[in-house]
């Protein structure tokens, strides 16, 4: 998809949601039945992250910023924000009048406790790794002081990321990871309170009636009916028990539902959670793929039309780079393998690796992180059996037992699912940075990948504050990684929401789920 | 006098069993490589280093592996299960939230499977050339056959989507408000087609079992005999020959008890009914040690006791037992 066509289509987007907007007056009232395919640790998104906490976190807690369907921030508890010229102070100026769902109200406080919990004990340290302190001038204004600029920071005031939680509730000095009201007695400052946790039954949320948006929101009630079985959940918003899915995966299932002519199916509003499919390197390893070229021609001889037409059904996007398509900084000109086993077996060739008396080069072991990517790693076996690279398939035990053998760099490649979290700062770099080689923590550098160049470019990047010298940067950075190759990149992870058409402004900004719901609606 | 030694030999070697249980679950549960860490890890997307070596020594996963066996078969003895560290709740509490749906969903499949079971298998037993005899035959294989995942998601398909009768999932409406009963109501209504999933599996076992000890009966001296006597069929059937086939089907019946949890893993998955089941399967996808130990301990615990009462059940009603001790 080019530039142009993409932000027509963004264009469009907006244009028919301004349209159904003024064709349409929301209705107040009703009750939002919504699908879940886990249970959440708990309920506060400031120490547990993930998309499981994240759907109810969004709505019990409000954040400072929201996202529109192009990357927009958009007021929300705070009404105005900027950035200091030298990039050093962030100062955002809150909503006066917004409350806790116990009464308190909300202050600067509250912004200056919540950044810290975050900072403390969230597993993404990126995001306000560079806070230095935060200052408090009056209730409702707090300055975020920085060491060095930092872009990602607009990002990161999203409900997903920054939830802002009463200091008078989780200050009490318990430890926040399990305080207990984490998942009882919430006390939010989002849309919605909650009623009722059950763990693998359902959470049960209820209009906050003081919230500080005047006639929000909308829905009366949302109830997040928790269904593990993908094909139950299918079934149960076909036959119109579930309003809303979000976060669907399964191939099989979402072409189902798009025959379906009550619901409507759509991919768009994954673009900051950014999940993507890839086959990744084990570059530090003794053999033959610590050779760049090794790995271009493995890349060369994976036809990745195949993956994307046959196993994944002409359903997920093409994703050429370790930056989502959604997302403005992806650059689209790199280097994508179109498959060409002549040039694969060209650069084995050259690389040093010549076919014996069988026919065959070399052996790799390959992994995969997840059941539903065995596909393409048998897809990966057939393909290089072709260039001469004898490739044995290890079967699927369980995530820690996959987790441990890929983080302890026991592995020659392994199929993986990555997510961006919005900014590279947050969930990119964390592949590729030299300093991120963690034995035993799954989704840092596992792939042992080292370019000094890449490096500054990571760190220039965090830092500049100018979109389009940002966005030249991480073209680079595309560039060079396309051309290094720690992982080959695939695809999109295949997320879909499917919604009844009684659902009024269903959340497809770029968080998907982990949206504040203050806008949706039912329709009569 | 006599029974009571025998229960006190059988709670004295029930002890035993369950700490021998304790002690290989938690070590097969340590020889899985990855823990609880990398779970969590998955969960939030991503950890660093120092937040995974904080979970590892706070559940003191850092420690040699006897150090933690002894930790925890001592805090069991006391009885405590530990804390859940997927959900940071107590083990205990966790179970017995989750007990009363999977009991609710077993005992009801199991009653009814019982009473069907044994009423088709007698009345196949008094047909057995009749076609009823074959479509019972067959329908107590395909039941048995069957897994139960593929009959849960087809009964959806049928009852659920195509003439939607019955609700997808769960256990419950929480958008129905009402008095007790009609809150039952709406439960049975959850509770129809995840009991007859269940139900099949067992139903095919005691129409089988059923209908062959009955068939054996009925080829007896004694029925001859009282069929010479000129009972009439029924009486027959029902008093004479009945009796004697049902040792072997209680006997059945106590052991698919102790299947409580295993049976109702798949059911519970497919239809996301919050029972004991849904919990195993969470908790060993998440290395949930101290859940899955709990769960573990428990069943063991139900089996023992499954099969003290099924023994006491037999000395009841077959009069043989009883003069065996």
């Amino acid at each position: 998809m080019t530039k142009h066509f993409k932000s027509l289509l963004a264009a469009t987007a907006l244009v028919s949601i301004a349209f159904t907007a003024q064709a349409e007056e929301p209705v107040r009232g009703g009750t939002l039945i919504h699908a879940m395919a886990q249970t959440p640790r708990h309920l506060n998104p400031a120490v547990q992250s993930g998309i499981a906490t994240g759907a109810p976190g969004a709505q019990l807690f409000a954040a400072p910023l929201r996202y529109d369907e192009d990357w927009t921030p958009q007021p929300y508890l705070a009404e105005s924000w900027g950035f200091s010229d030298d990039g050093l102070k962030m100062t955002l100026n809150l909503v006066k009048g917004a409350t806790f769902h116990d009464g308190a109200p909300i202050t600067s406080e509250d912004v200056a406790f919540s950044v810290k919990t975050v900072q403390e004990n969230h597993p993404f340290k990126s995001m306000f790794g560079v806070v230095t302190s935060v200052d408090t001038p009056d209730e409702h204004t707090a300055v975020l002081n920085l060491s060095q600029p930092h872009p990602a920071l607009l990002l990161a005031m999203s409900s997903q990321l920054l939830p802002i939680i009463p200091k008078h509730v989780y200050g009490d000095g318990q430890d926040p990871k399990s305080h207990p009201q984490n998942s009882e007695n919430v006390v939010g400052s989002g849309p919605f309170k909650l009623v009722e946790f059950t763990r693998d039954q359902n959470i049960v949320l209820e209009r906050y009636d003081d919230f500080f948006i005047e006639g929000r929101p909308y829905l009366d009630r949302i109830v997040y009916r928790i269904i593990k079985d993908a094909s139950s959940r299918a079934i149960g918003i076909e036959n119109g028990e579930l309003h809303m899915l979000t976060f669907e995966n399964v191939v099989r299932n979402i072409a189902r539902m798009k025959e379906n002519e009550n619901l409507t199916v759509t991919d768009e509003g994954y673009a900051a959670i950014g999940a993507l499919n890839w086959l990744a390197f084990n570059t530090g390893s003794d053999g033959p793929l610590a050779d760049k070229r090794v790995r271009q021609a493995i890349a060369y001889a994976i036809d990745k039309k195949f993956i994307l037409n046959a196993l994944m059904q002409g359903i997920s996007q093409d994703a050429k780079t370790g930056i989502h398509p959604g997302s403005p900084l992806y650059d689209d000109s790199v280097n994508g393998y179109d498959i060409d086993l002549d040039k694969a077996n060209a650069l084995l060739d050259e690389a040093g690796f010549p076919k014996d008396a069988n026919g065959t080069r070399f052996s790799l072991t390959i992994d995969y992180g997840n059941p539903t990517t065995k596909p393409q790693a048998e897809f990966t076996k057939a393909s290089l059996s072709k260039v001469g690279i004898d490739v044995s398939v290890n079967s699927f035990v369980d995530f820690p037992t996959w987790a441990q053998k890929i983080s302890n760099h026991n592995f020659d490649m392994t199929w993986d699912t990555v997510f961006n979290w919005g900014d590279p700062v947050i969930g990119v770099h964390r592949t590729y940075s030299s300093d991120n080689i963690k034995p035993g923590v799954i989704w840092s550098n596992t792939q042992q990948y080292k370019n000094p160049k890449i490096d500054d470019l990571m760190a220039a990047g965090a830092q500049e504050i100018d979109p389009e010298k940002r966005k030249a940067i991480y073209s680079e950075f595309q560039r060079i990684l396309a051309e290094d190759l720690p992982v080959y990149w695939t695809n999109t992870l295949p997320y879909h929401t499917a919604y009844s058409n009684k659902v009024g402004n269903p959340p497809l900004g770029i968080w998907a789920s982990s949206s504040p719901y203050d806008l949706v609606y039912l329709k009569e | 006098m006599h029974i009571l030694i025998t229960i006190l030999q059988r709670l004295a070697y029930a002890a035993l069993l369950l700490i021998a249980v304790l002690v290989l679950n938690f070590s097969m549960m340590n020889l899985a490589p990855g823990d609880v860490a990398d779970t969590i890890a998955a969960s939030m997307g991503g950890a660093d280093a120092e937040l995974m070596a904080h979970i590892r020594s706070e559940y003191g996963l850092d420690q040699p592996f006897l150090v933690q066996l002894v930790a925890y078969i001592g805090r069991v003895l006391s009885f405590d299960l530990g804390f859940s560290y997927f959900y940071n709740t107590p083990v205990t509490d966790l179970i017995f939230e989750r007990l009363p749906a999977t009991l609710l969903l077993v005992v009801t499949a199991q009653i009814l499977a019982l009473v069907i079971g044994v009423l088709l298998g007698v009345f196949s037993a008094r047909h057995p050339n009749g076609i009823a005899n074959y479509f019972v035959t067959f329908f107590a294989l395909f039941g048995y056959a069957a897994p139960v995942f593929w009959t849960g998601i087809l009964l959806l398909i049928a009852f659920s989507l195509k003439i939607p009768l019955f609700p997808v999932a769960g256990m419950s409406d929480v958008t129905v408000e009402g008095n007790f009963f009609v809150e039952a109501l709406d439960v049975a209504h959850h509770m129809v087609l995840p009991v007859i999933t269940l139900g099949s599996i067992f139903l095919a076992l005691y129409s089988r079992l059923s209908r062959a000890s009955m068939l054996e009966v009925l080829g007896s001296d004694y029925v001859r005999t009282a069929k010479a006597k000129g009972l009439t069929p029924r009486e027959v059937t029902l008093k004479h020959a009945l009796k004697n086939a049902l040792p072997p089907v209680v006997t059945l019946a106590g052991l698919q008890f102790s299947a409580v949890i295993s049976g109702a893993v798949l059911v519970e998955t497919v239809f996301s009914w919050p029972g004991l089941g849904q919990l195993a399967l969470t908790s060993i996808l998440a290395r949930d040690t101290p859940t899955i130990l709990g769960i573990l301990f428990f069943s063991a615990l139900v089996v023992i006791i499954g099969n003290l009462l099924t023994d006491l059940v037999m000395r009841l009603i077959d009069p043989r037992v009883r003069g065996r001790a």
